[in-house]
């Protein structure tokens, strides 16, 4: 291995325990990692209990919303985790120190969805263990796709992260919000919850372009008609490559703006 | 041993440098260099530029035109050659506040890739003075300690070159005398160069061999604090800087303000 390849590794690790710190100095921090799946997987997990005798389409796969909660928190929780981190610097307007080091906008970019991805596996983990507790239910029945729908997620909430990052740099803390909701404006036409088909005809084009609702429908392929559909896991895999193609460009190109518009020195002003 | 023509070099070389934010022109046309193991101060009033040229030369801001360069290579091509050899201190900008000072000071040498750590940290501890302060976190540290704390990082990579903003705001007398001398001494030592902004004039006349004047985003006058000092007719730096500042002197060299330095 080259040295750059290892100074790259170096300052990759050095942001990792940079990181690491602040989530083992916050119990806070820790505690939001699991707080908001459990919530949400016992809501949903009461709701199935019910459903499952008053309705027949639950019925023919109990886990069917359960599974939709878990997924969907990946998909969330990749997204905020890149979100956060990013925060982390603009709150502590460490900008300035950390990009007068050797250390690359893309390195930092490799730091924040690692970061991410450790976040959002402690997160997933203990949300489903909990889900075997109360409701004898074990996503992890999914099987091998489950590693696909996991990473597709995942990858689409770092390109959606990115370019949140990017609207922050480029219109500094006042677009800090987006890093919250921008995601939940993608669930109502994603299919957590019901087939894609149920949505509008024109709402059915624009779900077609998220990756996310190829998983949510091999997801419900899965567990209802018990097949992988490795179409529509195809379909997600195309377009996460386009998704985190654009994410990475959208904020580099806004970190290059940011250093065109003195952001880097003056961002949390 | 190999003649190396980049040791005749400027270790640090502004080219008619322009930045505009829209309408305003924050740095207007500045060139200047410095030489090889000096120490450099950047004197300005408030608005002058001379955090923006800072900033230009540290690579964190883009300038309009123009270009910087340091240890004889452009920053904008050569950034990852230039910037492990380069640091910087400001109280002005933040080291994370829940880290403590020895977790700073953890991350900050592995992204300079400094190598045996560990005892590095706890040598510049020892030298400004923060043994006691190591577990600390940051945010607990007062505003002088925190300027210690920006110090220890900025030599953490022993740089070659050395950007300073203020470098001892917020120290007390006895603690900014000892920083003066802690600067001087790692010059001496390790032959580094040192650009520093401030407005401390007492300072710039101890340590600094040589001295740009800013003024409204140019380049108006320089030389050593005894050349100017002459210059001027004055017997501080303080009242130079005033002169400049207020324009009460008008110097021959204000007019052609871009071809300072060379």
């Amino acid at each position: 291995m080259n040295a750059a390849v290892l100074g790259s590794a170096e300052r990759v690790a050095a942001m990792l325990l940079r990181y690491g710190y602040l989530l083992r100095g916050s119990w806070p921090r820790l505690l939001e990692l699991v707080y908001w799946p459990t919530v949400q997987m016992m809501l949903w997990g009461f709701m199935t209990n019910f459903l499952v005798t008053n309705s027949t389409w639950v019925a023919q796969a109990a886990g069917v919303l359960i599974s939709g909660v878990l997924l969907w928190d990946i998909l969330y929780r990749s997204q905020l985790g890149v979100a956060m981190m990013f925060l982390e610097e603009m709150y502590a307007r460490n900008l300035g120190q950390l990009f007068v080091s050797p250390l690359r906008p893309l390195e930092w970019v490799i730091s924040l969805v690692t970061v991410s991805l450790l976040r959002t596996l402690i997160s997933f983990v203990g949300a489903s263990l909990l889900a075997i507790l109360f409701y004898h239910f074990s996503i992890f029945s999914l099987g091998f796709p489950l590693i696909f729908f996991f990473f597709n997620l995942m990858v689409m909430g770092w390109a959606i992260g990115l370019a949140v990052c990017g609207l922050v740099l480029r219109y500094g803390m006042g677009a800090e919000s987006m890093a919250w909701v921008a995601i939940f404006a993608l669930a109502p036409f994603t299919g957590i919850y019901y087939p894609i088909g149920s949505l509008p005809a024109p709402l059915q084009v624009f779900a077609h372009l998220l990756p996310s609702s190829y998983v949510f429908e091999g997801m419900r392929a899965v567990l209802i008609q018990h097949v992988v559909r490795y179409d529509l896991l195809r379909n997600a895999v195309a377009l996460n490559v386009v998704y985190m193609v654009l994410g990475t460009i959208a904020f580099l190109i806004a970190f290059r703006a940011a250093r065109v518009r003195g952001m880097l020195i003056h961002v949390g002003e | 041993m190999a003649y190396d023509s980049s040791m005749q070099q400027p270790a640090i070389e502004a080219i008619k440098l322009v930045k505009r934010f829209g309408e305003v022109t924050a740095v207007d046309g500045v060139s200047f260099t410095v030489r090889r193991g000096s120490i450099t101060a950047l004197l300005g009033g408030n608005g002058a530029g001379k955090t923006t040229t800072l900033s230009i030369m540290l690579g964190l801001l883009l300038p309009t035109s123009g270009e910087a360069r340091i240890l004889g290579e452009s920053l904008v091509h050569y950034r990852q050659r230039i910037l492990p050899r380069v640091n910087f201190s400001s109280p002005y900008v933040d080291l994370p506040q829940r880290l403590t000072v020895r977790q700073n000071l953890r991350v900050y040498g592995m992204l300079y890739g400094v190598r045996g750590l560990g005892e590095k940290i706890v040598r510049l501890a020892h030298d400004l003075e923060l043994d006691d302060l190591l577990e600390r976190p940051h945010r607990e540290l007062s505003a002088g300690q925190k300027t210690r704390v920006a110090l220890a990082k900025a030599l953490i990579n022993d740089p070659d070159v050395l950007f300073m903003d203020e470098p001892t705001a917020s120290l007390d007398p006895d603690m900014a005398d000892y920083a003066r001398s802690l600067l001087q001494a790692y010059q001496a030592r390790t032959g580094a160069t040192i650009l520093m902004a401030s407005h401390n004039m007492t300072e710039v006349e101890r340590i600094c061999d040589d001295v740009l004047m800013m003024r409204r985003g140019r380049i108006v006058d320089q030389g050593s604090p005894r050349e100017l000092l002459a210059r001027y007719g004055r017997k501080t730096m303080e009242e130079v800087f005033l002169d400049i500042a207020r324009e009460r002197h008008a110097h021959p060299f204000g007019q052609s303000g871009a071809e300072a330095g060379s």
